[in-house]
């Protein structure tokens, strides 16, 4: 450590009596003449740096896409329309940052000032600023175009075959919670949250909440399925950031929120896609959220139907975990007189929260 | 007159009226080391504690990040030498994650704010316009010292916060709520951020103080023949930057108050179904958390202009002088300057994209967000055309000027891909982001600081910076800048969320390890040539080599009518009477001709 700040500050002092003396050349040469020199030297290192430059741009791209998403297909059906019109913008803005840097560098080289030049006055040209108005606008109107007609279809109704699941955000975790047979959440209220038995707040008097299943770490999707996501937060605001869906969308306390998807290939085909035997479907969150932030990870596995018929089916719902005594598998005859005390007293809890 | 009897106000040995002209600047007051250097109301000391009170913070600010970025590119280092300095905050050598958030948090409000807002226009507004528009002072030179000390002041409570037993704030330097409001929920909310919240509205105070003295300084205090259509550049831009501050802060003020009341009094205008793991269920209902993005974006997002619109002024300017040659296209400088400065108040909600924000409210800012690549693009192409055929002198200012187009086209067209909602969806609060925003408002912006201090700092302090010096800084910089923020853009496409302590756990993100080594690396080299910079600056203000031509860049504009050290009221004897524009450069051969020279009878109309 001491070493380095030694070594800096001696590079340090030797830059700056460098500097300083080459302030005492010019003044002996002359100003007018190290001006000149300077010049020269500043001008072609602007062509040095666009040439370097360009090469650098095409050298980052050589060795750091492959390790982008880009590398391969999206994961989601909506995810490749986002990665096209993210081609067609790299494609359209590409051609302007390489048009404008070169004129920007090769002007200054070779406009730089030397004996015979004479500056040309030329203050003002209607038809010059009319052309770098409209052509950007041209331009600007096509992208928007192609951007609303995503953003409609992303943010519009999911297809009537979609699946629902809910997933909430908390420090630092997902949870996540699917309607079960009835194809229906039972309703919920924050105040009811008890993290050992109902950790989403779910009022056990709605009967519609007796079949709902309770998740967390993994959530379980159908390939070719549109799947939507209500989305909500316990906490503070969240984001369900699905890269390889392509998708995002907030968790914000109070204000549940949406989106939709349609994945297209099971996490199995991924890893054979990517080449990574451990890929993983992660869900990351996108929205700072607290010192954990980093951590808050969920997993989506996504499975071909059957598959997935198997999984859901070992699943028990939330209810028997939070009422164990209800649970038909784990009944005894013996227990009749205390069953039918329990949900009673549960729910008069319940009401007397609210 | 009005500026005239701005300074009798302060006069107390002025009698004889007409004579005053001859004696500004020379012994009106009895200056003491206080009046002068301390509680000074001269415009040109005031910014010049501006500027130097924004470097120490740019210092602090850039510290800040070299730390951070060495957590990010040695993650599994650990440096002892740290936990000399940070304590607690690493123990064992290795940041926590609570002093990450802080870090990052810390160094964004400080760059933001203290740095790129008031040292950036707090410094040039104050220095160019009454210098530039021919006025003895601001219109009000006690409300601009005010200016000065309320930042001083929020500078201090910021700093004070760092100490606090439970940190600085650490929820980002947005500070959304719920977090923000809820000190269970976080450590750094706790009294960090009641020193965050009173920090910011000191300085929102200093900043409407400045803002509204800018404004009517430009708007009244204009020399005779200084039209709004003869201002240079600069000014133009400083006047629209205070009329968004002015607009702008207030909306952040009442969006701060409203936090404040419900993290201390008990209110639920943010708050609403909140469940914190060890409290249990919060009381409050039937709050937006949204409500607070809106109010905090109305400021933001012309808050970026607030930090771009000065870089774009000078750099304009400097281009032109440095071409030696007119700006190209003056009235669409005007023109573009004034409808990104419309434009930004319609744009806001383009950083709430992902919030479950209403679709159809969303197209319409995505429609209003790419409208601004319009005037942007104005910009840029005629800023082409001002070197094209020019005469180009590569003075360091030149050169970071340079920088500043090459680093606003990059940035800018990236802004092209974020304000296209679907695909922002994608990239939103990802690395892509950062490199968007570092690159076109943080380095470019920067790079016009730098323009500016290289420009303008004879004016200053009667002394040249060192050239070589100067050269060295903007290479390393801009090359530095570059290898820095060019790859995160790949970071981003590979999805990789911004705010992140660590990404070994994430199969997903975890293969940049080399390149975030040598994006912290780069760093850090970037950072000690901007040290270089400091010393060639704070060397020269003593040691520099004296100036002795008033207007060394050979330059149009009433700055450069001042004698070298102008003394306070400016100008010895009557302000200067203008007679053009600032832009005339290479007209009927000549090789400038300053904005005082009267108009030939056999002059050239343009």
């Amino acid at each position: 450590m001491f070493l380095i700040i030694a070594v800096s500050v001696l590079v340090f002092l030797v830059i700056f009596q460098i500097a300083k003396a080459s302030e005492y050349v010019a003044v002996l040469k002359g100003e007018k003449k190290s001006q000149r020199q300077d010049n020269k030297i500043n001008g072609f290192l602007m062509v040095v740096f666009l040439v370097l430059g360009l090469i650098g741009v095409w050298y980052c791209n050589e060795i750091y896409f492959g390790k982008t998403l880009m590398a391969h297909d999206a994961a989601s059906v909506e995810g490749a329309r986002v990665d096209s019109m993210l081609m067609v913008t790299v494609g359209v803005t590409g051609i302007v940052f390489i048009g404008t840097q070169i004129l920007l560098f090769w002007f200054a080289y070779k406009y730089q000032e030397t004996d015979n030049r004479k500056p040309y006055f030329f203050a003002h040209s209607t038809k010059l600023e009319l052309i770098w108005t409209i052509i950007p606008a041209i331009v600007l109107t096509v992208l928007v175009t192609i951007g609303l007609r995503n953003w409609f279809l992303f943010t519009g109704e999911p297809p009537q075959n979609a699946m629902v699941v809910e997933i909430t955000g908390k420090q630092f975790g997902w949870i996540f919670r699917y309607p079960g047979k009835d194809a229906t959440f039972g309703k919920k209220y924050f105040k009811n949250i008890d993290n050992a038995s109902n950790t989403l707040g779910i009022i056990w008097d709605d009967q519609l909440s007796h079949d709902d299943l309770v998740l967390e770490q993994t959530m379980y999707l159908v390939k070719g399925k549109p799947v939507k996501l209500v989305i909500g937060s316990r906490d503070v605001i969240h984001d369900v950031g699905l890269v390889h869906f392509r998708m995002k969308m907030d968790a914000v306390p109070g204000i549940p929120t949406t989106l939709w998807f349609t994945p297209k290939y099971t996490t199995k085909e991924m890893k054979e896609i990517t080449g990574n035997p451990n890929f993983a479907y992660e869900i990351s969150c996108d929205q700072m959220c607290g010192n954990g932030h980093y951590s808050m990870k969920g997993v989506i596995e996504v499975l071909d139907q059957e598959e997935y018929d198997a999984k859901m089916v070992g699943i028990k719902p939330y209810y028997y975990t939070a009422f164990p005594d209800k649970d038909p598998s784990m009944a005894k005859p013996a227990d009749s007189l205390k069953l039918a005390a329990k949900p009673v007293e549960a729910a008069s809890k319940v009401i007397a929260k609210m | 007159m009005s500026n005239e009897a701005v300074l009798h106000a302060h006069a107390t040995t002025e009698v004889h009226h007409d004579a005053h002209g001859d004696h500004h600047g020379e012994h009106h007051h009895h200056e003491t080391f206080i009046t002068k250097y301390v509680f000074s109301q001269d415009h040109k000391m005031i910014a010049k504690q501006f500027l130097i009170t924004g470097m120490v913070w740019a210092v602090l600010g850039g510290l800040m990040s070299v730390l951070f970025r060495l957590q990010l590119g040695y993650p599994d280092s650990t440096f002892p030498w740290l936990e000399d300095i940070l304590g607690k905050w690493a123990a064992g050598g290795k940041i926590t994650p609570e002093a990450y958030y802080a870090l990052v948090t810390t160094h964004g409000t400080v760059l933001v704010f203290f740095v790129l807002t008031a040292g950036l226009s707090g410094t040039f507004a104050n220095f160019l316009i009454p210098l530039q528009v021919g006025a003895r002072d601001m219109a009000s030179p006690f409300m601009n010292m005010l200016s000065y000390w309320f930042f001083f002041a929020a500078g201090i409570v910021m700093l004070s916060s760092l100490f606090v037993e439970t940190g600085p704030f650490s929820g980002g330097w947005t500070a959304y709520p719920p977090l923000s409001a809820l000190g269970d929920a976080s450590p750094g909310s706790k009294t960090g951020m009641d020193l965050w919240l009173i920090s910011m509205a000191l300085f929102v105070v200093s900043s409407l103080l400045g803002g509204l003295n800018y404004i009517a300084t430009v708007l009244n205090m204009r020399t005779k023949g200084m039209s709004m259509t003869r201002l240079p550049l600069t000014i133009w831009a400083l006047f629209f930057t205070a009329i968004l501050g002015v607009l702008s802060f207030p909306v952040l003020f009442s969006g701060f108050i409203l936090l404040i009341f419900d993290r201390n009094f008990g209110t639920s205008f943010y708050l609403s179904d909140i469940f914190i793991n060890g409290v249990g269920a919060l009381p409050n209902e039937g709050g937006s958390a949204i409500l607070y993005q809106h109010l905090f974006w109305f400021l933001g997002h012309p808050e970026v202009y607030i930090i771009l619109l000065p870089a774009m002024g000078m750099v304009s300017e400097i281009l032109s002088v440095n071409s030696r040659k007119p700006i190209f296209g003056y009235m669409a400088m005007v023109g573009s300057l004034f409808a990104i400065a419309i434009l930004a108040f319609l744009v806001w909600a383009h950083h709430m994209f992902v919030t479950g924000l209403n679709p159809f409210l969303g197209s319409i800012f995505v429609l209003l967000t790419l409208l601004i690549a319009v005037p942007s693009a104005i910009k840029v192409f005629n800023w082409l055309t001002t070197l094209w055929r020019g005469s180009i002198r590569f003075t360091p200012a030149m050169l970071f000027a340079i920088g500043f187009v090459s680093l606003f086209i990059s940035g800018g067209l990236t802004g092209i891909w974020l304000g296209n909602s679907a695909l922002d969806i994608h990239l939103h609060d990802t690395y892509f982001v950062v490199a968007h925003f570092h690159i076109v408002m943080g380095v470019a912006s920067m790079f016009g600081m730098f323009a500016g201090i290289y420009h303008w700092f004879p004016k200053m302090y009667g002394k040249q910076l060192n050239n070589t010096l100067g050269y060295i800084h903007f290479w390393a910089t801009i090359a530095g800048a570059y290898l820095i923020f060019w790859p995160m853009h790949y970071q981003g496409l590979a999805g990789m969320p911004r705010r992140y302590y660590d990404f070994s756990a994430w199969e997903s993100f975890n293969q940049f390890g080399d390149l975030n080594r040598f994006i912290s690396t780069v760093a850090m080299v970037v950072f000690a040539v901007q040290i270089l910079f400091l010393f060639n600056f704070f060397h020269s203000i003593f040691k520099g080599r004296k100036l002795t031509n008033p207007n060394p860049w050979e330059s149009n504009t009433l700055e450069w009518t001042t004698p070298i050290n102008p003394g306070h009221g400016n100008w010895v004897g009557e302000i200067p009477e203008v007679h053009r524009w600032a832009y005339d450069y290479a007209k009927d051969g000549k090789e400038f001709i300053p904005q005082t020279t009267p108009v030939g009878a056999d002059e050239s109309q343009h």
